[in-house]
């Protein structure tokens, strides 16, 4: 088994990154392996909550981060800084994480073989 | 050392594709073997046959074909991005071939260094 970390740096729309890192995920979930994912940057915009997208004609697929924990994906981490300069905190944040700091990302990173940035 | 590439962007409009075809030329001719190239987003757009660039220009898809005929490199398009983005069986250049994610991941287990080429 390997470990695979999936850090998620952009905005949920604008770009396919954000979609299109969230099927690689769920494929490799069915793969067995250590799966993690990150977000930071703009990327935790991925996981706020009650997001509306009627207006962008583009389909809402935030529910399936909620789907997740039932692909036995529960690592799922937030990079603190990035959190905090948008005016987020965990609570408006549409599953559970865990906070953490650049320092404690970059040990996490360093454990990894595979890391895939989206 | 067993290499295995994501290219993410398109042909042309990024370097992605270039950078990562002399990364594959370069580690071959070093004696490393380059397991797969996985093209993704709009990576896939490296894949079609109806590409036409000018002459004076790199042809980018057919350096690609080339380097899977020369070194039986298995370049391999992800089905669900190439067909939200119109390449199918009938526009594969040669020695491209449509399959599913799990490839990319296979080569995440499979090769020592899975590098992406891409932003």
């Amino acid at each position: 088994m390997k470990k695979f970390m999936f850090v998620n740096r952009k905005a949920p729309y604008g770009t396919i990154y954000a979609l299109e890192s969230l099927e690689v995920v769920l494929i490799t979930a069915t793969f067995d392996q250590d799966v993690s994912l990150v977000f930071m940057d703009d990327g935790v915009y991925e996981l706020v909550k009650g997001q509306q997208t009627k207006g962008i004609g583009i389909k809402n697929f935030s529910p399936s981060y909620r789907a997740l924990e039932g692909y036995d994906i529960e690592k799922l981490y937030v990079d603190q800084a990035s959190l905090e300069r948008r005016g987020l905190t965990p609570a408006d944040l549409l599953v559970s994480v865990e906070v953490l700091d650049k320092q404690a990302l970059g040990e996490l990173m360093q454990q990894q073989d595979v890391v895939l940035s989206f | 050392m067993k290499f295995g590439l994501l290219v993410s962007e398109g042909p042309y409009t990024h370097q992605a594709s270039d950078t990562a075809y002399q990364f594959a030329v370069a580690a071959i001719a070093k004696g490393h073997e380059v397991q797969r190239v996985f093209f993704y987003h709009d990576g896939v757009n490296n894949a079609t046959r109806l590409t036409e660039p000018p002459q004076d220009d790199r042809h980018v898809v057919n350096r690609w074909s080339a380097l899977a005929a020369e070194h039986k490199v298995d370049l391999v398009v992800c089905v669900a991005a190439a067909l939200r983005r119109g390449i199918k069986e009938e526009v594969l250049a040669p020695g491209f071939r449509i399959s599913g994610l799990g490839q990319l991941v296979d080569s995440g287990i499979k090769a020592d260094r899975l590098l992406t080429f891409g932003d």
